[in-house]
């Protein structure tokens, strides 16, 4: 059986008069990786932070492995949801080690031998053990999305939601967040991905799910949507995005 | 009398004077600074009732004046029987008014933060208090280092109104020394010398704090 990790259900979102989501649905099965394209002020990241609660949504339900996220539980859903900023959101006054074990030692309770050992291992996988004692201002912005991805990924979550991690980025930088990523997805790791980089979505997306004024017009596999789509929005998105990011910098 | 006898005369009464004034600056920028950080947290991050308290507080404080609240604590309330002594009074007094604007300096410093490290400590799984005491106050309290040696430095100046309640602190024995000996000009400027000394070290202390606090990126520029 193919487990379901994330489950979206109707959800909606209004901020004041304006419907800022209207009704979404979608699934995540355990080791696939969706891509969410769609313009800005679409309401992606609010979808998002919905997810894990940084949002109250006003309707709908989010199960993760089949139990309901909600604000009485969100603290502890939280730990299985990794979530990486746009922004990277580090931590000013830790250090790239503290930022990734603060989590460990603070809501997972380890020792901070063990604590250490696990933060110091993800910093590894995305090739940051040197600067483990850096702080955030000390790095670049393409090192402190890694070390936030690593942060994420040390609280072991079951799913990793990102909310364009490479969009605030220099286009030199943004490959190696890039195939940090892609290692991720061909892991086996879970993810819900925001991202106008299409050749990381013709790399590795299971799903390409278009979204647009707070509903999903198309979904569908990155084949179909990038070379047949059946919508003619999606279809005039993407002849945008292709001009606008130009060549797909991954191959 | 010339210079010099008048520092030798004043100098020992004086200097009782500035232990008390420098007992009272120290009291109420401490006791100030552990209020002042619960009214700040209330008002950001408590509910409701805790926002309305706060700001309700802090407000009424920091529009009026100091010579008010001190007399109030004195004079009035006595007329509930509870008596304080001039002391007394003046800790209470400046400890509260110091906690009110201490409240409002790290409020601007935890709004400086930016919603970002909230957000980010909330996704790693930690409850908003947790947040708030391992990831905004360890940086908002660095931040407001320049303006906390200010209050300080505002504290050991505004405790000279203690002398009107008839607190022991230096202003008071500045007054008794000059009006005894009529030496008005060269008591009150010996003073004077005493608090600006006194504010240059203060001001020494608190820059090598702040240098030794600093973190790389973390800079203040507010001062
Ligand atoms: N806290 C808020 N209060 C009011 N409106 C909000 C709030 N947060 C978001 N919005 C509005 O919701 C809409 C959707 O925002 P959202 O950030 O989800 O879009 P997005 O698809 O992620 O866009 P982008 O590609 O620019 O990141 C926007 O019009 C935004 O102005
Ligand atoms: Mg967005």
């Amino acid at each position: 059986m193919i487990q379901v990790v994330l489950k979206i259900e109707d959800l909606k979102k209004n901020y004041g008069k304006a419907e800022i989501l209207k009704g979404i649905s979608l699934e995540v099965k355990k080791g696939e990786t969706k891509v969410i394209i769609g313009p800005s002020g679409t309401g992606k990241s609010t979808l998002l932070a919905c997810v894990n609660r940084l949002v109250e949504p006003d309707h709908g339900r989010v199960l993760l492995e089949g139990e309901e996220i909600t604000s009485r539980n969100a603290h502890k859903m939280r730990q299985k949801i990794g979530y990486v900023f746009q922004d990277f959101n580090l931590f000013n006054h830790l250090t790239a080690l503290d930022n990734v074990r603060i989590g460990l030692i603070k809501v997972q309770k380890l020792s901070k031998e063990e604590a250490t050992q696990i933060a110091l291992e993800q910093l590894s996988k995305v090739g940051l053990s040197e600067k483990a004692s850096l702080y955030p201002s000390q790095l670049s912005g393409g090192q402190k999305q890694r070390v936030a991805i690593a942060r994420a990924l040390a609280m072991r979550p079951k799913l990793m939601l990102f909310d364009e991690p490479t969009s605030a980025l220099d286009p030199e930088l943004i490959g190696e967040v890039l195939s940090v990523m892609i290692d991720l997805a061909r892991s086996g790791m879970t993810m819900l991905v925001v991202t106008h980089e299409l050749g990381f979505a013709r790399t590795v997306a299971d799903e390409i799910i278009f979204m647009e004024n707070g509903l999903i017009v198309e979904q569908g596999p990155p084949a179909l949507i990038f070379s047949n789509p059946q919508k003619d929005r999606t279809r005039q998105f993407l002849r945008k995005l292709t001009e606008l990011y130009g060549e797909e910098r991954i191959k | 009398m010339s210079f010099w006898q008048i520092i030798l005369l004043s100098m020992p009464k004086l200097l009782s004077g500035l232990t008390v004034t420098l007992y009272m600056t120290v009291f109420a920028a401490s006791v100030g600074l552990f209020f002042g950080i619960v009214l700040c947290l209330g008002r950001v991050y408590g509910n409701k009732f805790a926002r309305l308290l706060s700001s309700g507080f802090i407000e009424l404080i920091r529009g009026t004046p100091m010579l008010v609240q001190l007399f109030i604590l004195y004079y009035g309330l006595p007329v509930y029987g509870i008596r304080l002594t001039p002391l007394v009074a003046a800790l209470i007094g400046f400890s509260i008014n110091s906690a009110a604007y201490q409240a409002e300096y790290l409020r601007g410093s935890i709004q400086s933060i930016g919603t970002g490290q909230m957000k980010a400590a909330l996704s790693i799984g930690m409850k908003k208090w947790q947040a708030v005491r391992c990831i905004i106050l360890p940086q908002a309290l660095r931040r407001v280092i320049p303006a906390w040696t200010n209050e300080f430095i505002y504290l050991l100046k505004y405790t000279s109104m203690a002398y009107i309640i008839g607190a022991p602190e230096m202003m008071a024995q500045a007054k008794f020394i000059a009006s005894r000996n009529f030496e008005f000009f060269k008591v009150y400027l010996l003073t004077a010398a005493v608090y600006l000394s006194i504010v240059w070290v203060l001001s020494f202390v608190f820059s090598h704090l702040e240098k030794r606090l600093r973190i790389p990126g973390m800079v203040v520029t507010e001062r």
